[in-house]
C-alpha cells in the first residue's frame, strides 16, 4: 500500500465512502449502524422502519377490541399472546430505527400528530369475532409475505428484527386459520360470519402491499439499496397465489369474480384493486383513522405519569448502590 | 408534568441472552428502561416470550466502548497478519486421523 500522510488516510473522501458503501451493497454485505451511509439510504430506512413500527403498534387495536369479548378462555389467552407479540414487534422496530439516530419518543410524537403513517389495513373495523380469525389468516399472512424478504434487508438491525418478527408471525397466521376452521365446522350462522369477514378483509389485504409498481417511484432505488427485495406487485401476486388454495380448504369464496388460474403465467389472475379507496384510507378517510390515532394518543398521555414516576424512582436511587434499600 | 418534557428520559440498554446452558450470551437488541431492574423485566417480556433464554444481561449502551466497525480499520490489523492463529495455517497430511 502506498504511503500517504496520516491525515489524508484518516479522512476518506465522500467519493471513497460512497464507493465503499456501494461495494458493500453489491457484495450483499450488511450495512451496520456505525457505517457511513448515504443520507437518502438513512432517511428511506427511517421512514420505512418507523411506518412499520407504527403499524405493529396501531395493529394491536382492531384485535384488542375483542380481548374482553373472546368466546372462550382459550381464545382469550391466544389473542392476548398475539396482541402482546405485536407490541413486541413494534418495540423491536423502534429499536432498529433508533440505531439510525432517531428517537423513539419522537417517532411516537410524529405518529400521534398524524405526521407519520401506518398501514391502511388497521383503519378498518373488526365487526365480529370472525374478523379476528381473518386478520390472522389474511392480514398476518400478507405481513409475512412482506416481511420474509426483509429478513435479507441490507440494513443489519432491520434484518435481524425481521427474523425475530417472522418467527412469531407464523403463530399469528396459524391461530387465525385454525379459528376459522373451527367456525366453519360450526353453525350456518358462524359460516356466514366467516364469509362476511373474508368479503370485507380480502381487498384491503391486497392493498397492504402498497400501490402498483407503476405508481411506486421509489421502489427502484429501494431495491438497488437492498432495502426492498421484491416489488409491490410481485408480493401481491405471491400472496394471491398462496391464499387461493387456503380459501378452498377453508370453504370460503374470495370476493373477486375475476380470480382465475392462468396456466400460461403460472399465477392467478385477479381483479383490479380499488386504488381510490386505498388513497382515501391512507390519507385519513378510512372508517377508523381518527379513532386509532386518538386511542394511541390517549394511551401515550395516560401513561405519562408511569414513565415519570419510574424515572423519578431511578433518579432517587441512583448512586445509592443498586438494591441498597431492598 | 409537561408535554414538552425531554423526548425520552429513559436510558438505552443493550440486551444479551444466553440461549441455553453452554452457549455465550448473544446480543439480541435494545430497549429503554429507567433503571437496570426494570430493564431486566422488560428484556424478559420483550426478548424471551418463548423460552429463548436461560439468562439475560442488560448493559447501559453508554457503558459500551466499541471499535470502529470498518473492517479496514487498523484496530483489526494486528490479527489480520497473524494467520498462524488459525488451525488451517498448518498443513497436515490427509492420512493423519483425528486432527
Ligand atoms: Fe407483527
Ligand atoms: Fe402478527
Amino acid at each position: 500500500m502506498a504511503m500517504e500522510p496520516a491525515a489524508v488516510r484518516d479522512r476518506p473522501t465522500g467519493q471513497e465512502l460512497t464507493a465503499d458503501f456501494d461495494a458493500r451493497i453489491a457484495a450483499h454485505q450488511r450495512i451496520e449502524p456505525r457505517d457511513w451511509m448515504p443520507e437518502g439510504y438513512r432517511s428511506t430506512l427511517v421512514r420505512q422502519i418507523a411506518q412499520h413500527a407504527h403499524s405493529e403498534i396501531i395493529g394491536m387495536q382492531p384485535e384488542g377490541d375483542w380481548l374482553t369479548r373472546a368466546p372462550s378462555l382459550r381464545r382469550k389467552a391466544i389473542l392476548l399472546a398475539k396482541v402482546q407479540d405485536e407490541a413486541g414487534h413494534g418495540l423491536y422496530l423502534y429499536a432498529a430505527a433508533e440505531t439510525l439516530g432517531v428517537d423513539r419518543a419522537d417517532l411516537t410524537q410524529r405518529l400521534i400528530e398524524g405526521r407519520q403513517k401506518y398501514s391502511s389495513i388497521f383503519n378498518y373495523p373488526t365487526l365480529t369475532f370472525a374478523d379476528v380469525g381473518v386478520i390472522g389468516w389474511l392480514v398476518d399472512g400478507a405481513a409475512i409475505c412482506n416481511q420474509v424478504p426483509l429478513c435479507r434487508s441490507s440494513f443489519g438491525p432491520y434484518a435481524r428484527a425481521m427474523v425475530r418478527v417472522c418467527k412469531e408471525e407464523s403463530f399469528h397466521q396459524r391461530q387465525g386459520y385454525e379459528l376459522l376452521l373451527q367456525m366453519m365446522a360450526g353453525t350456518p350462522a358462524q359460516r356466514t360470519m366467516v364469509q362476511d369477514a373474508v368479503d370485507r378483509w380480502w381487498w384491503p389485504s391486497l392493498m397492504m402491499f402498497g400501490p402498483p409498481d407503476a405508481d411506486s417511484p421509489n421502489t427502484r432505488q429501494s431495491m438497488a439499496w437492498g432495502i426492498k427485495r421484491d416489488t409491490n406487485d410481485e408480493l401481491r401476486q405471491k400472496f394471491v397465489d398462496m391464499s387461493v388454495p387456503q380459501a378452498v380448504a377453508l370453504g370460503v369464496t374470495l370476493p373477486d369474480p375475476d380470480l382465475a388460474w392462468n396456466a400460461e403465467r403460472g399465477h392467478h389472475d385477479f381483479g383490479a384493486v380499488d386504488w381510490a379507496e386505498f388513497k382515501r384510507v391512507v390519507s385519513g378517510g378510512g372508517q377508523c383513522n381518527a379513532e386509532r390515532v386518538s386511542r394511541r394518543r390517549a394511551a401515550h398521555e395516560e401513561g405519562a405519569w408511569v414513565r415519570e414516576a419510574a424515572a423519578a424512582y431511578a433518579a432517587k436511587h441512583q448512586g445509592t448502590g443498586q438494591g441498597d434499600d431492598r | 408534568m409537561s408535554d414538552s418534557a425531554p423526548a425520552d428520559e429513559w436510558p438505552l440498554f443493550e440486551v444479551f441472552v444466553r440461549g441455553k446452558r453452554g452457549l455465550n450470551h448473544v446480543h439480541v437488541g435494545s430497549l429503554h428502561a429507567p433503571d437496570e431492574e426494570m430493564a431486566l423485566h422488560s428484556a424478559r417480556n420483550l426478548y424471551t416470550r418463548r423460552n429463548e433464554g436461560v439468562s439475560i444481561w442488560v448493559v447501559r449502551a453508554s457503558a459500551i466502548t466499541a471499535s470502529s466497525p470498518d473492517e479496514k480499520d487498523p484496530f483489526f490489523a494486528p490479527s489480520g497478519d497473524k494467520v498462524y492463529r488459525h488451525p488451517t495455517f498448518y498443513p497436515i497430511p490427509d492420512d493423519v486421523p483425528h486432527i
